[in-house]
């Protein structure tokens, strides 16, 4: 029989792919199941965000952080009212840093409830999804009542937050952190143990703790491979410092090590969470500055000033000294951070946005090349993307 | 914390006096401005020595500053585990002069070089895969220059009678309105920083 030529098989993974998280086109390049290139093309989801930012003054460019990773928006807020904060040089009053890390770290578990259950999902276990996304539910009704949007809050803005907490909202969120360490241990006796989840996920898509540097990976993936590094510990913002919680480290880096720890990530959450209830103080939620943030409705009936600069922060927004600064968080997903340059105006001038996904989605060849076509999907639930944020 | 920025600063710039122009520390961030050809060699110093041991590139961003010769800035974003430091780094460059690329001291460079040359229109030399990554296949310019309109020069619809999405340039049913809310009474008012505002605020004119 003539010899013959054994050709690389391409194939198309996505974008319209259910395990693709979105709109990853993945060009595979394999050999029988094997890949030897994998390839992603972004940019399907890409809407200008940093283009858009510079033409809106500061209060209007923080809906456009919600739209990144539309699965943890406040957190993405966050970085941002951080950043411009940070080059007004004011201070946020005590309640306010409260609400703002109790609200991140309920987006933490709304994050993670949500991407442990995908990845279960991916990689076969469908029960998970359907406890996990009740449990996300739930947030979002505690989202709701306190800003009145589910998903898109605009909550963290520069200066404090937008609104004080309804009454009875504290109670009910902490009844339900009372609760939920109870479905984060159904989750895990559905998964931890599991034969085929173990075979899915361990020593799949394994990255060393060097590797992780040089590939630029942030958060519980950087965690994972046994990295003790976390933001809310080393940089600390807002009341972190005061928080007692643990960082979970993995040891092995692998798809099973980044699944526990975003587990013990949320058991942590939950502590953080009822610290804050407990600890939170009365008092403002805002700065007191009116040229930053806006007077209360009811001042505005009585106060001329008061309207006058309700006019004024709505219309020309408040001016940033000029300077620049690069502010991250530790958001869900890993490092999200603003690189903010101001000069002086109302807008922005840049508003750079590091999407802590995009340098993970990078990594899909490094960590992809000599695994099955089946692993693919594994490495990718297991790294958390989100295609609102890599794309912007 | 500012001292020690201020010590790194000073210890940076005196080991590499020919690669490192200047630096300065504001708002507790430490940044330093490199010659552009000696970038690679700046970075690996970063990375390697035990002092510094920037072992993380977590960002790469462009700047237009249409008005300077030079109108970009390309500005990197180092993280040290160890040390618990940030840094960064700004190169100042045009469209014709590329940046060296720092893929071979940071795998992670890759697709930020990528993002820059996409939406600023920076060349990276050695790069090994310096393909458009945000904009659709096929994109002309680079749209976060400041002399590319927000609307863009083209829109996308799907063609019945082609059976497939046909490019068209933009049609704007209204003039795009982009409304100046300065007040030229602003530097009067008592309480806003541009009636204090020093010449020293400057920083804007050499590249912010």
């Amino acid at each position: 029989m003539a010899e013959t030529q054994i050709k690389n098989l391409t194939l198309n993974f996505g974008p319209q792919h259910p395990s693709a998280h979105g709109v990853l086109r993945m060009v595979l390049e394999m050999d029988g199941e094997i890949i030897e290139r994998a390839d992603p093309h972004v940019g399907l989801l890409h809407r200008g965000t940093e283009k858009l930012i510079e033409y809106k003054n500061y209060l209007q460019a923080v809906p456009y952080f919600d739209r990144l990773d539309y699965v943890s928006p406040q957190n993405q807020e966050h970085a941002f009212a951080l950043a411009t904060e940070k080059l007004l040089g004011c201070e946020v009053p005590q309640r306010g840093q409260y609400l703002r890390v109790l609200f991140a770290e309920l987006g933490r578990l709304a994050n993670h409830s949500f991407n442990v259950s995908a990845y279960a999902m991916d990689i076969g276990a469908m029960t998970p999804m359907l406890w996990a996304v009740e449990e996300r539910e739930l947030l979002m009704e505690f989202f709701e009542r306190v800003c009145g949007a589910r998903l898109h809050m605009a909550y963290f803005r520069p200066g404090g937050v937008s609104y004080d907490m309804p009454a009875g909202l504290g109670d009910d969120i902490y009844a339900w952190a009372e609760r939920f360490p109870q479905v984060i241990d159904d989750l895990e006796g559905l998964l931890t143990e599991n034969r085929i989840f173990k075979q899915r996920s361990v020593d799949i898509g394994v990255m060393t703790a060097e590797q992780c540097y040089d590939w630029g990976f942030s958060g519980p993936n950087l965690r994972a491979s046994g990295v003790p590094w976390d933001l809310r510990k080393a940089q600390p913002y807002d009341v972190y410092a005061k928080m007692d919680f643990d960082v979970p480290v993995g040891k092995n880096g692998d798809c099973y090590d980044r699944y526990l720890v975003r587990i013990y990530e949320m058991r942590e959450a939950i502590r953080i969470v009822k610290q804050c209830l407990e600890q939170m103080p009365p008092g403002p939620v805002r700065v007191d500055d009116r040229k930053i943030s806006p007077p209360r409705r009811a001042e505005m009936k009585q106060s001329m000033e008061a309207l006058i600069h309700h006019f004024k922060l709505y219309t020309e927004g408040y001016h940033v000294p000029a300077g620049e600064t690069y502010t991250a968080v530790e958001a869900p997903k890993g490092e999200f951070a603003v690189y903010l340059v101001s000069d002086g105006t109302n807008k922005p001038y840049r508003c750079k946005i590091r999407a802590p996904g995009f340098a993970h989605l990078q990594a899909m060849d490094f960590m992809c090349k000599g695994h099955m076509l089946a692993d693919v999907v594994a490495n990718l639930g297991s790294l958390d993307i989100v295609f609102g944020e890599i794309d912007r | 914390m500012d001292q020690a920025l201020l010590d790194l600063g000073e210890y940076i710039s005196a080991a590499l006096s020919q690669e490192v122009i200047d630096f300065e520390v504001r708002h507790d961030e430490l940044m330093v401005r490199v010659r552009r050809d000696n970038l690679v060699k700046v970075a690996m110093f970063l990375r390697d020595d035990v002092n510094c041991q920037f072992k993380q590139v977590v960002d790469i961003c462009g700047v237009d500053l249409p008005e300077r010769d030079e109108r970009f800035d390309v500005i990197y974003n180092l993280l040290s585990l160890v040390q618990n430091r940030r840094i960064r780094l700004k190169v100042a460059t045009d469209d014709v002069h590329p940046v060296p690329s720092i893929v071979s001291v940071y795998s992670a460079a890759g697709w930020y070089e990528r993002e820059v040359w996409d939406l600023f229109g920076v060349l990276f030399a050695d790069n090994p895969d310096l393909r458009r990554i945000m904009t659709d296949y096929g994109f002309e310019g680079h749209p976060l220059r400041k002399d590319f309109p927000l609307t863009g020069y083209v829109e996308v619809r799907y063609d019945d009678e082609q059976k497939r999405v046909v490019y068209e340039p933009v049609k704007l049913t209204q003039e795009f309105r982009s409304f100046d809310f300065l007040s030229p009474w602003e530097g009067m008012l008592p309480g806003d920083e541009k009636a204090t505002a020093e010449p020293a605020e400057g920083d804007k004119g050499e590249g912010a």
